[in-house]
């Protein structure tokens, strides 16, 4: 089992509501954020193009953060969640730095947070509050292994990209383009 | 009497409504979700109660999920109800952020004078401050008719308050969301088909092969339904055209962009007409079926062609073409936007009516993916005597102008409210809710002047807006997560009813508007009108007369009916009779030929900016509507000021950067309050400036808008009136940029 999302470019209107849907579900403190949109505008005008992306960790299949933390507080389990236990969790932001995606943040009760693909949904087969609150319809979750699942049916037949595959750490979001 | 009204920010008043302002980012007073470090809760822990967000007018219904403690947590859509299909927008989402604003109204207020004759409000009871409504109003009724007595409206709250107004003996009422808004669309489509648009717009863009936006920015408009359906579009592969001088959202996620020279729009909609027409390739089985006027159509655009409109809007003949034929094509499964906030350059209802004969031409009404025919359910009403008929209404405001107004115009009622300008009926004293009209309407020298002049100002509202300022009594309004309202009936494919009630009770001492109004009603002796003790029998009663009850609304939130008018497409060579003049959809308009109006679209040029000056477009982002929820904590997360939106070529000439904060003035001298960060970006012309709506607020009381970023209403001085039906054009101010700030050796200019 590998959960993954695919993101689909050609719909996110960058609303936000992922964002929101994400602080009420997981109580985010005001300030701070798992998930967040990117808005990239390329050429001039008016030959234009316009890309919405709604971001958030990666849960990288070969992922530097749990790699690099020192008290085992970062970890991945079943379906390659990558999570934080905030009780072992020192605070010492390694992981911060290691993470290519600017996903994680101090928490202000002093230890790392960061998207959970909403495990605690997920665990009861709901999709991740962002999914299930997108007015655009353009997030999809599921099993990569299960070809049946919302991410595999999205990516079937389209083309897609990932966020810095250079950095090596097989990345498991989609946008798809 | 008093001839001069203090403007008071609401900060002044005791230590109980003192301020607290913010130090950095994140670092709020009010830390609900952090304070205690709460996890997630399983759904199964908390209660969920149906309600219809009120955080815009598209209504969606959703439930709020209420823990043990009582505490609102979240908010999501409800699966059945068509304005949300199970998912709110980011607004909806961030709701609760509404109902915790530490900064909302507490207690009612009364305006005091000190003996040094300053002004100040002070906290009230709920007794005193209906009294002291009442009484005015009982005033009013005895020295001027009740008449005199007008409301300036919007939303839920609005409608108890209409209510209690045409109990009392007034129709002097008008809602910005008319003659600010959506009025131009209004009168040009009942022109044409001889029925309004309405809201939801009864566009059909999930089935679409060809949606057509003009100017309207779905996806920065959040309305809610229309973007699943637009993403719907997208996934089918239909064709999109989206005509904006701006890459809106909408622009990026289209098929054609044309980035059309701001004010022309008549010309290119005219110049499609005349391709459909001179190619032959308009539904001739429709127009011969329904219309009325096509030869005189087809004579008055002969010369209107691509070539013609390239001169004028800067779009190329070729292109077009290409988009008239993609519309032919995909006929009549086309939807030409009528769009929603359609007051731009004073010719409004002469462009959407362009846009109504284009629709016309292609057959894209009543068939699939085109403007389907919407029901509403039909609620009886709670049995009341019949309202007193005013001596005068809002339409005599007029005295004969604007004959096409099927609202009150704002404006009007202003200048009704000046003694000076001598209308032959005046207004003293209003009442204003969910509504905040000093940045909701444009022309701020008109509303402080219509404001001072008024002998009494009453408020309703949950936040210090702008508007409570100008108050003699504020009345703390519940949120809408707090308090029973009307049931939502809008119309839709499918009739349907939706149920809003308390999750929680009303915080600080806010009441819902149904008990404002009816404690106001019975003071004035109108007691058969508000016959009931909780709202909640009004829509208990309603309900059983429609076969459902409050019990099973609690369960359900929203229950769907059957048609009544039948399928919401035409058949095949189905007769209609339309309601116009004719009994056919009107190309050539007898209606407004009888007014003096152009029977047919002209397109007239509009002025332009002067050197160094910039045309100001202003618009929406999905996180927010307008100045009502810059305050909220969740909202303002996602985005809590504006920036003015500035080409390279054009930051090149002035050295701005994007970040660098600048001073706006406009051609009338107007300059804006407080900086606003430039955003250097190709998403804009080089002949105009873009700006969000609803920022810049002036009073410290919300303290997290407060003086984030600049207000484009302060920018627009100059107002295009539509003949027609007296919309306020907006969109003919220029501005130019100050590097330094103007206001700096001057005092604090007030709202």
């Amino acid at each position: 089992m590998r959960y993954a999302m695919a993101i689909d470019t050609k719909k996110c209107v960058g609303c936000g509501d992922c964002v929101v849907a994400c602080q009420t579900e997981n109580n985010v403190p005001h300030g701070y954020c798992r998930d967040w949109v990117v808005e990239n505008v390329n050429g001039k005008y008016p030959d234009l193009n316009l890309e919405f992306r709604s971001e958030r960790c990666n849960h990288c299949d070969n992922a530097p953060c749990v790699r690099c933390c020192p008290t085992g507080a970062s970890h991945i389990v079943e379906g390659g969640i990558v999570l934080v236990e905030d009780n072992k969790c020192i605070g010492c932001s390694a992981c911060i730095e290691s993470c290519p995606y600017n996903a994680r943040y101090v928490h202000p009760e002093g230890y790392v947070d960061k998207c959970t693909f909403c495990v605690q949904r997920v665990e009861k087969g709901q999709n991740p509050a962002c999914v299930d609150v997108c007015p655009t319809y353009c997030l999809h979750f599921g099993d990569l292994d299960d070809p049946n699942s919302a991410v595999s049916k999205a990516m079937k037949g389209r083309q897609w990209k990932l966020l810095s595959p250079e950095a090596g750490t097989k990345p498991q979001l989609y946008f798809l383009i | 009497m008093k001839t001069r009204r203090e403007f008071i920010k609401i900060s002044t008043v005791g230590a109980g409504l003192t301020a607290v302002g913010l130090t950095a980012f994140g670092s709020g007073i009010f830390r609900w979700l952090e304070s205690d470090n709460e996890k997630p809760v399983s759904d199964e822990d908390l209660t969920a109660y149906p309600t219809y967000c009120e955080v815009c007018f598209w209504k969606c219904a959703g439930w709020v999920y209420v823990d043990k403690s009582g505490r609102i947590r979240k908010i999501v859509g409800n699966k059945k109800d068509p304005h949300s299909n199970g998912r709110l927008c980011p607004r909806g989402t961030g709701g609760v952020g509404m109902y915790y604003d530490e900064d909302r109204l507490k207690t009612p207020l009364i305006r005091e004078t000190r003996d040094d004759g300053s002004q100040y409000f002070r906290e009230a009871t709920w007794d005193e401050a209906l009294d002291k409504v009442a009484g005015k109003m009982k005033e009013v009724k005895e020295k001027y008719g009740p008449e005199a007595f007008g409301l300036f409206n919007h939303g839920s709250p609005g409608a108890h308050l209409e209510h209690l107004m045409r109990a009392y003996g007034s129709e002097t009422n008008a809602e910005p969301a008319y003659a600010n808004c959506r009025g131009p669309r209004s009168a040009a489509y009942y022109a044409t088909f001889g029925a309004f648009i309405g809201s939801p717009e009864n566009t059909d863009i999930r089935d679409t092969r060809c949606l057509v936006l003009i100017g309207s920015h779905i996806g920065e408009n959040m309305h809610n339904s229309q973007i699943q359906e637009m993403s719907a579009a997208i996934n089918n592969k239909a064709t999109i055209i989206t005509v904006d001088p701006r890459l809106s959202t909408a622009a990026g996620h289209s098929t054609f962009w044309l980035p059309i020279k701001p004010a022309t729009d008549i010309a290119l909609l005219m110049a499609w007409i005349n391709v459909l027409i001179n190619e032959n390739i308009y539904n001739k089985d429709f127009v011969n079926k329904y219309t009325f006027g096509f030869d005189l159509l087809k004579n008055h655009v002969k010369n209107m062609t691509p070539e013609w409109a390239y001169g004028i809007t800067g779009i190329e003949p070729d292109v077009i073409r290409k988009t008239a034929r993609a519309m032919a094509g995909a006929a009549p499964a086309v939807v030409i936007h009528p769009g929603r906030h359609t007051v731009w350059y004073g010719d409004d209802t002469q462009r959407e009516r362009a846009m109504a004969i284009l629709t016309a031409l292609l057959g894209a009404w009543g068939k699939r993916g085109s403007l389907y025919l919407p029901e509403a359910a039909n609620l009886p009403q709670y049995p009341q005597p019949e309202y007193p008929e005013p001596s005068w209404t809002w339409k005599d405001i007029n005295e004969g102008n604007y004959p096409l107004a099927t609202m009150g115009i704002t404006t009007e009622l202003l200048k009704a409210s000046i003694p000076g300008n001598n209308y032959k009926h005046q207004i003293k004293a209003w009442l204003v809710g969910g509504t905040n009209l000093p940045v909701s309407l444009p022309d701020k020298k008109l509303f402080k002047e219509a404001a001072a002049a008024v002998e009494f100002i009453a408020v309703m509202d949950t936040m210090p807006m702008e508007i409570t300022g100008y108050a003699d009594v504020v009345l703390p309004e519940a949120t809408y997560l707090e308090r029973y309202d009307f049931l939502r009936a809008a119309q839709n494919r499918v009739p349907n009813v939706a149920l809003r009630m308390p999750a929680a009770e009303p915080k600080y001492e806010s009441k819902p508007a149904w008990w404002i109004t009816k404690q106001i009603g019975e003071k004035l002796g109108l007691h058969e009108y508000f016959n009931y003790n909780d709202y909640s029998e009004v829509i208990d009663w309603q309900l059983k007369q429609v076969g459902t009850s409050l019990e099973e609304m609690k369960q359900i939130g929203i229950k769907t009916f059957p048609r009544k008018s039948g399928p919401p497409y035409l058949g095949e060579n189905e007769d209609y009779t339309f309601n116009t003049n004719t009994g056919k959809i009107e190309l050539y308009s007898s209606d407004l030929a009888d007014h003096g109006f152009d029977p047919i679209p002209v397109y007239k040029p509009h002025p332009e900016p002067p050197q160094n000056f910039y045309r100001l477009i202003y618009g929406r982002a999905p996180m927010h509507t307008f100045s009502r929820t810059t305050n909220n904590h969740n909202l303002w997360d996602l985005m809590s000021e504006n920036s003015v939106w500035v080409n390279p070529r054009v930051a090149n000439i002035w050295g701005l950067k994007t970040g660098q904060k600048v001073w706006l003035k406009n051609q009338d001298d107007a300059v804006s309050k407080f900086p606003v960060a430039v955003r250097v970006t190709e998403r804009i012309r080089w002949d105009s400036v873009f700006m969000v709506h609803g920022f810049g607020h002036s009073n410290r009381k919300l303290s997290r808008a407060f003086g984030r970023g600049a207000s484009d209403e302060v920018m627009i001085t100059h107002v295009a009136v539509d003949p027609v039906m007296g919309g306020a054009g907006m969109r003919g101010n220029f501005i130019t940029f100050l590097k330094e700030d103007p206001n700096k050796n001057g005092k604090e200019v007030e709202a």
